[in-house]
């Protein structure tokens, strides 16, 4: 079975290109707009990782993260976080609201890739 | 299915969407509508447009959005204050962006001068602020961002690297805190990421399992020591535990000596406290380098900080049910079209199918009619409501509008305040999309001509600013838009002057103030030659009025001297439907736009005046209106009928110009389907489109205004008229 | 001479005969998109006699040309038994009244020769080349001038 792939960004293009990178990888991949439809989404999705931009309008990706850490389901899934390489705090703080990792934008296909193997079960 | 290239389409449209985001929270923030979530709107536009720009390798996009963003991250930070001078230029930036945004969609390069000047201004914010700031680190290191083209064929180096000639022998000692698991990382996978690095063995140490009864199920007991035979050096062994730094204790050190590492090396390694010949690996997030988990009083108060964070934290927010009332979805505008199409046909079917049902006889009171009305009405409701997903605010037109006045009074050297009213009223799409162009000329007419200079408004009186207002309302079953001016007016003897010299009237001729203003509007009527090259009032009015025709709109102008000058737009609500009045003349259908009618009546013998030769009058309540039979006018008959033997349809042109068009009988009123004459065939003189009626033949729909025209006498009969309703 | 053999052949045309009066003239049958009886159409002001007005096809509004007047033969009083081809020319639809379809014809595009120097200006504008048939002579008619007024601009009075 294809493991399975939630990417959450409000920016349509980097929605587009996370579910052209991960399609073309194989992967099973659902989208969300934001931290908000992302927990929506998640109610009828199990995906093995999720990945998250951080800025984003509604609900943020530390909303999002600690939405995400806080149910049942999902409490230990995997979560990467979309940042730039210079927004250390971000890293940081994302973690500190539940991120298992990061990924650094403008990311290519295979670092994505990479990233998601290296939390996947 | 999609390619980059088809995301890169993606990526223009979404920077139209954050483009107008961004000016209108500039917008909001200028008119002090702004507060901190406006803020951070803006700044997540230009960062998405700075990401996408980044994949692209769109450098030069980058470079401005990256400056321009750390500008806004300043204001964000409360380090910079949003005052006028600088909305100024943080709006300005937004046109710049946008022009660089379309450049780029163009693969075309924008000149350094219009990015130059700003990228001074936006740094000098940046630098004063972070004089002044504690923390200039940030942004330091932000402006370092390197661009980087997302290429997807890339092989990944550091994947290939491989080829050990120096192997070299690691002691990794690891211990994971139970932060680790609740964040979703797994030592097993840690483990297999490094396997994947060399050679390694690996020992695990149990001791710390506490008896069962105070077994935390969420407790991290285990550690691990391994030793690695690799070539890799010590960063890249760190960088498996990359994301773990902070969630467990590391430590990572060169064996001098690398030898057949046995089993019982490990355990030794293990019992040995951390020796000086250790080198010990500070991570980032330093807390992590703990010696001794126990000892390490830091590390426990660390290590309660987050389990605080975590669990409580659960209750507070339950903020998750996402209220749905304005979600969305995005639809590919082509189906709504295939869909409208359908209802278009549906509408013809459904009259088809009632004058079926007349034609076949059936009594009055029928089931069957009555199943017909509840279609009928079932009908009109599916139309509307197709036609209301089409419908669009005009706020984003007005946006852009809000750029060409600031644009317009930078050239003019004016100062110039944008009121804008109703921009949540909806227009069809197509309406919209196809008002930018026309509009765009107006409102540079406004700044260019309708306002006075700051000089001459203060010497008449008025505040140096002048106010250039464009508004938008509904009314009756119409959309209006109005664009005016505080400004001079139009100078009526210059328009005259000026007419007179490009042979558009004669000198004799005696024309009514509305008449002037209306010269405007003739083909050939240009004053390029004595304006400034930005606009020239007239210069292309003639353009504007066929482009808003074209959409079925009319246009008119009013004007005060000294007061300033309204350009009003009227619009039909959709371009596929259309009220009408279905009319016999000389044995041919045709459907006269409920709009333009005024009302209908039976003229009496008295009713009728002869004038000159051949024409005739009618008096409507005192006021004479030409009279115009449809028939001859369309060239159905040569010989006009008599008017007290047919229908009087008074009418009335945007511009106030009134006629009575005679028809034969008038059948019907009904919505009808507009139907495109120019698609197969061209535009027809006196027809404004065509219709397909219950019988399935072809009915034209009257143009009136074209009628109207062609028929010239009616201006002799517009002045009374306009100074009516004027 | 055998259709097969022609049909294989990258040179074929396939071709749609009708009667305009006494003339037989084609038009390449990828051109017609159908053939249907005539009925009445609506008549547009102010446009030249051969246009004879728009007919509805299945919700589009198709002008219909009297291809006999637009010849400059004799103007067709069309009835039930005339039929109208919908021809496809460029973007735009076209009906052309013809008094009947004669015949589908499989050619050589080299049997096609050049239209013999007549001096009538019918004959130059609108017929690409002729071919024989039998007995009879078929005009090739040059579909892009059947409606030459008609562009976007229109036929304004």
């Amino acid at each position: 079975m294809p493991l399975s792939v939630l990417a959450v960004d409000d920016s349509r293009t980097m929605r587009e290109m996370l579910r052209l990178a991960l399609t073309d990888a194989g992967f099973d991949v659902s989208l969300a707009d934001d931290g908000e439809h992302g927990l929506e989404v998640l109610q009828g999705v199990t995906p093995n990782v999720i990945i998250t931009d951080i800025n984003m309008p509604v609900m943020d990706g530390f909303g999002f993260i600690e939405g995400v850490r806080r149910s049942t389901e999902h409490r230990v899934t995997p979560i990467l976080v979309l940042t730039t390489e210079s927004a250390t705090d971000l890293k940081m703080r994302a973690k500190n609201a539940g991120a298992t990792g990061w990924i650094v934008k403008p990311f290519d296909k295979d670092k994505l890739i990479d990233a998601i193997k290296r939390v996947a079960a | 299915m999609d390619s980059m290239a088809d995301i890169k389409q993606t990526f223009f449209q979404e920077c139209d969407d954050l483009l107008g985001e961004l000016e209108s929270g500039l917008l909001d923030m200028e008119s002090g509508e702004g507060d901190s979530e406006t803020v951070a709107a803006i700044f997540r536009a230009v960062h998405s447009i700075k990401g996408g720009a980044g994949a692209f390798g769109l450098d030069k996009l980058v470079a401005f959005a990256h400056i321009f963003e750390t500008t806004l991250d300043e204001v964000r930070a409360d380090r910079l204050e949003a005052t006028p001078d600088v909305l100024s230029v943080l709006l300005r930036s937004s046109d710049v962006l946008a022009d660089l945004v379309g450049a780029a969609q163009k693969d075309e390069e924008l000149g350094e001068e219009r990015t130059a000047g700003l990228v001074g201004e936006l740094s000098a914010f940046v630098g004063a602020s972070a004089d002044a700031s504690e923390e200039p680190a940030a942004v330091g290191e932000d402006i370092a961002f390197a661009p980087l083209g997302m290429d997807f064929d890339l092989d990944d180096a550091i994947g290939d690297l491989d080829g050990p000639e120096d192997t070299q022998c690691y002691t990794i000692k690891f211990r994971p805190q139970p932060e680790l698991y609740a964040n979703g990382n797994e030592t097993v996978l840690l483990m297999r990421n490094l396997a994947d690095l060399g050679e390694m063995q690996v020992a695990c140490d149990e001791s710390k399992i506490p008896t069962l009864d105070e077994l935390d199920p969420e407790g991290a007991y285990l550690a691990w020591t391994i030793t690695m035979h690799t070539s890799h050096s010590e960063s890249e062994l760190l960088e498996v535990f990359e994301f773990v730094e902070g969630d467990c204790e590391l430590e990572i050190s060169l064996d001098e000596a690398p030898s057949d590492t046995t089993e019982s090396d490990l355990v030794d390694n293990e019992a040995t406290p951390t020796g000086e010949e250790v080198a010990t690996t500070d991570v980032e997030g330093a807390s992590a380098s703990a010696e001794d988990e126990v000892a390490n009083k830091d590390n426990v108060v660390q290590l309660a900080e987050q389990k605080d964070k975590q669990k409580p934290a659960a209750a507070a927010k339950a903020s998750t049910e996402k209220d749905t009332s304005d979600a969305t979805i995005r639809v590919n505008l082509g189906r709504i079209d295939r869909l409208v199409n359908l209802v278009g046909e549906l509408v013809i079917n459904q009259a088809m199918l009632t004058q079926g049902v007349i034609d076949a006889g059936l009594e009055r009171g029928d089931s069957v009619e009555s199943g017909l009305e509840e279609l009928k009405q079932l009908t009109r409701e599916i139309q509307e409501s197709v036609m209301a997903i089409r419908a669009q605010p005009v706020k984003a037109l007005f946006q852009r509008m809000s750029r060409i006045v600031r644009e317009a009074a930078r050239a003019t050297k004016k100062s110039v305040h944008l009121v804008m009213e109703g921009e949540m009223t909806e227009v069809d799409k197509t309406v919209v999309e196809r008002l930018a162009d026309p509009l765009t000329h107006m409102i540079r007419n406004a700044v260019d001509h309708g306002l006075e200079t700051a000089e001459e408004r203060i010497a008449n009186g008025k505040p140096a600013e002048g106010t250039v207002s464009l508004t938008a309302a509904h009314r009756s079953g119409r959309v209006v838009i109005e664009v005016s001016d505080d400004g001079a007016g139009i100078n009526r003897e210059r328009v005259k002057k000026i007419a007179l010299e490009k042979g558009l009237i004669s000198p004799d001729e005696q024309l009514s103030d509305s008449e002037v203003d209306n010269l405007l509007f003739m083909p050939g009527f240009s004053t390029v030659d004595k304006v400034s090259n930005l606009s020239g009032r007239g210069v292309g009015m003639d353009v504007v009025k066929r482009a808003i025709q074209a959409v079925g709109g009319k246009i008119s102008i009013s004007s005060k001297p000294g007061k300033g000058s309204t350009f009003s737009i009227s619009l039909p609500l959709t371009l596929a439907i259309l009220d009408g009045m279905v009319v016999e003349v000389a044995d041919q259908t045709l459907v006269v736009p409920l709009t333009a009618i005024v009302e209908t009546l039976k003229p009496t013998p008295s009713d009728i005046h002869e004038l000159g030769a051949g024409a005739k009058v009618i008096s409507i309540r005192g006021e004479f209106i030409p009279v115009i039979d449809a028939g001859r006018s369309m060239g159905y008959r040569n010989e006009p009928v008599d008017p007290l033997h047919g229908v009087v349809l008074s009418v009335e042109t945007e511009d106030g110009a009134r006629a009575a068009v005679i028809v034969d009988t008038i059948q019907d009123q009904r919505q009808v389907v507009i139907k495109s004459l120019e698609e197969n065939f061209g535009h027809v003189a006196s027809v404004a489109a065509a219709t397909i009626l219950g019988d399935g033949r072809i009915a034209l729909i009257l143009d009136v205004d074209s009628i109207i025209a062609r028929e010239g006498s009616a201006r002799l009969f517009h002045e009374t008229n306009l100074a009516a309703t004027g | 001479m055998s259709d097969t053999e022609i049909k294989k052949s990258e040179d074929a045309l396939e071709l749609v005969a009708f009667c305009v009066g006494d003339q037989e003239y084609c038009v390449n049958i990828m051109s017609v998109r159908e053939i249907r009886g005539w009925t009445k159409e609506t008549s547009l002001p102010l446009t030249p006699p051969f246009v004879r007005g728009v007919i509805n096809l299945r919700g589009s509004v198709v002008p219909v040309v009297d291809l006999a007047s637009r010849l400059g033969l004799e103007t067709t009083e069309p009835s039930a038994r005339h039929v109208i081809i919908i021809m496809q020319i460029g973007e735009q639809a076209v009906g052309l009244v013809v008094d009947a379809v004669s015949d589908i014809l499989t050619i050589l595009t080299e049997k096609i020769q050049p239209t013999p120097d007549v001096s009538s200006d019918a004959a130059r504008d609108f017929v690409q080349g002729v071919l024989a048939m039998e007995e009879r002579m078929i005009n090739l008619l040059d579909l892009s001038t059947v409606l030459p007024a008609v562009s976007a601009e229109g036929i304004a009075a």
